[in-house]
C-alpha cells in the first residue's frame, strides 16, 4: 500500500469540516474493498478519512421508518430480528455478503459507495424504496436510490460528500420481500445475478403493489419497472410469474465477463425473478396483523 | 506521520506507534512477534488472519492497526490460560483437525466466536461460521466434528 494521511474525526460536523478542506480523502469505513483495492490494484490514496469513530453513523432506529447508519456493519443489520421480519429481502442480501469475518466489518454505506452492479444489498434496498441521506458541510441532501447509482464503481456523491444514513419507509401489513442471487459456490461468491422482489397484498391476495430489482445485470443495479406493471391487480399464477420473469430478462441490460455470458445472465433474470416472487409472496402472506 | 496506538493483545495493554497504512497483521506478526497469526491472501478471502476485536472475528490483513485504537484484540496465542489449551484446541488434535496447521489459528478463533455467541450450535452453523475460513487440506469435515466435540466438552465444563 501507498503512505497516505490519515484523518480520524470524533464526530459527524468534524468529518464534514475535514472533508471540504481534503475532498481528495477517501472515507473508510469497513475497509474491505478499500484496502483491496489498495493493495492488489495499486489504487493510490492521498488519504483516508475514517468512519469508524463518528457515531452519528452508526445509529439504528426503527420508529415507523427505519433509519440505518451508513456505518453500521452489514452483519449487524443481517442479525436484527426486525430486519429479517419487516424487511426480509434486506437481511438476506446483508448475510449474504462475504464471510463472517467480512460481514464483521463491511458497512452498508461501503456497500453502496463501492457502487458495485453486483452490490448485494443494493437490489434488496431498491425493492424496499430505500432513500440515501447524503452530508456534506453545506448541508444535506435526500435522492431515492435509484438515482444513487452512475456506473460500476461510480455514485452521485461529490467529493465532499458523505452518505449519512439509509432510510426505509414503515413496513406494511401483507407485505413480503426477498433477494435470491446464483453463485457457482455456495458461499464466499460475488453474485452472478442477484434479483429482490417486494410485494404488498389485499386481503383477497390480489397484489396491490410490486417491485422488483436487479443486481449484475446492469451496469448500476435497477429496478425491472415493465415486469413489476405486470403485477398489480393480479395473483400471482404460474402463467404471470413466467410472462413477468421474461419481461425481466428482456429489460436486463447485462454483460459478457468472466462470470457469465450475458445470455446466461438474462436466463438468470429470468428464474431468479421469478423465485424472488415466490419468495416475497410467502413473506407477505406471512405477515399479517402487525403493525399499521 | 506516527500515530500512538493504545490497545490491547490477548488482555495485555499494548502501547506503540504505527504508520497509517500498516495493517493489524503487520503489527501483530512484525512488532509484536505474535506470528500465530498467519499472513495468506492478505484480501481477505482465506481468513486464516483472523483475530477476534472486541469478541468478533474480523480479517487483520484489511484493518489498519490504527483503527484499533482501544479495543480489545484477541489472537490465537490468547486462547491458552495457564498452559491449558483451550477446549476446542484441544479437541482439534484429538480428531485430526490440524494438517498443515495454516488455517489453524483463523479456524480457532472463529469457532471460539461462534461457541461464545451460541454454545450449541448446529453443523449448518458451524460450517456458516467457518465459510470465511479456507482449509487447502481440505479437512473440513474433521474440523466440523471437532468444533462439535468441543461443544460437549465445554458444556460438561
Amino acid at each position: 500500500m501507498n503512505r497516505f494521511d490519515y484523518l480520524s474525526p470524533r464526530n459527524l460536523a468534524e468529518a464534514l469540516q475535514m472533508l471540504s478542506v481534503r475532498p481528495e480523502a477517501i472515507p473508510l469505513a469497513g475497509g474491505t474493498d478499500i484496502l483491496v483495492q489498495m493493495k492488489e490494484r495499486s489504487r493510490h490514496i492521498e488519504a483516508l478519512l475514517s468512519l469508524k469513530r463518528v457515531p452519528e453513523l452508526h445509529q439504528y432506529s426503527l420508529n415507523g421508518t427505519l433509519t440505518l447508519g451508513s456505518a453500521l456493519t452489514v452483519g449487524q443489520i443481517a442479525a436484527k430480528q426486525e430486519i429479517q421480519r419487516d424487511y426480509t429481502a434486506l437481511a438476506i442480501g446483508s448475510g449474504l455478503i462475504g464471510s463472517v469475518q467480512i460481514r464483521n466489518m463491511a458497512t452498508l454505506g461501503g456497500n453502496l459507495c463501492n457502487a458495485a452492479p453486483s452490490a448485494d444489498t443494493a437490489p434488496p434496498l431498491l425493492v424496499l424504496g430505500a432513500e440515501v441521506v447524503i452530508a456534506s458541510h453545506q448541508g444535506e441532501r435526500v435522492v431515492p436510490l435509484e438515482t444513487f447509482f452512475l456506473e460500476p464503481g461510480r455514485t452521485i456523491l461529490q467529493p465532499t460528500e458523505l452518505v449519512k444514513e439509509i432510510v426505509l419507509s414503515k413496513s406494511h401489513t401483507r407485505t413480503g420481500s426477498f433477494y435470491i442471487r446464483h453463485t457457482p459456490r455456495a458461499g464466499m461468491d460475488i453474485a452472478v445475478v442477484g434479483v429482490a422482489a417486494a410485494i404488498t397484498l389485499n386481503t383477497n391476495e390480489i397484489i396491490l403493489n410490486a417491485r422488483l430489482a436487479l443486481g449484475a445485470a446492469a451496469p448500476v443495479p435497477m429496478r425491472a419497472v415493465q415486469a413489476e406493471a405486470l403485477l398489480p391487480g393480479h395473483r400471482l399464477t404460474d402463467e404471470l410469474l413466467r410472462e413477468v420473469g421474461k419481461t425481466a430478462s428482456q429489460e436486463a441490460e447485462p454483460i459478457d465477463d468472466l462470470r457469465a455470458s450475458a445470455e446466461y445472465r438474462r436466463h438468470l433474470v429470468n428464474i431468479l425473478t421469478q423465485r424472488a416472487l415466490r419468495g416475497a409472496m410467502a413473506k407477505a402472506k406471512s405477515n399479517q396483523g402487525y403493525q399499521e | 506521520m506516527e500515530y500512538k496506538l493504545n490497545f490491547s493483545v490477548n488482555k495485555q495493554p499494548v502501547d506503540l506507534l504505527v504508520e497509517p497504512h500498516q495493517t493489524l497483521l503487520e503489527i501483530l506478526r512484525d512488532n509484536l512477534f505474535l506470528i500465530g497469526t498467519k499472513d495468506g491472501c492478505g484480501t481477505g478471502d482465506c481468513g486464516s488472519c483472523t483475530v477476534l476485536v472486541d469478541g468478533e472475528p474480523v480479517c487483520a490483513c484489511l484493518m489498519l492497526a490504527v483503527e484499533a485504537e482501544g479495543q480489545e484484540v484477541t489472537t490465537v496465542e490468547g486462547l491458552v490460560t495457564d498452559s491449558e489449551l483451550h477446549a476446542v484446541q484441544k479437541a482439534l488434535i484429538a480428531n485430526g483437525g490440524v494438517q498443515c496447521g495454516f488455517c489453524t489459528p483463523g479456524v480457532l478463533l472463529s469457532s471460539v466466536a461462534l461457541l461464545t455467541r451460541n454454545p450449541q450450535p448446529s453443523e449448518v452453523e458451524i460450517r456458516e461460521a467457518l465459510a470465511g475460513n479456507l482449509c487447502r487440506c481440505t479437512g473440513y469435515d474433521k474440523i466440523v466434528r471437532a468444533v462439535q466435540e468441543a461443544t460437549k466438552e465445554l458444556e460438561h465444563a
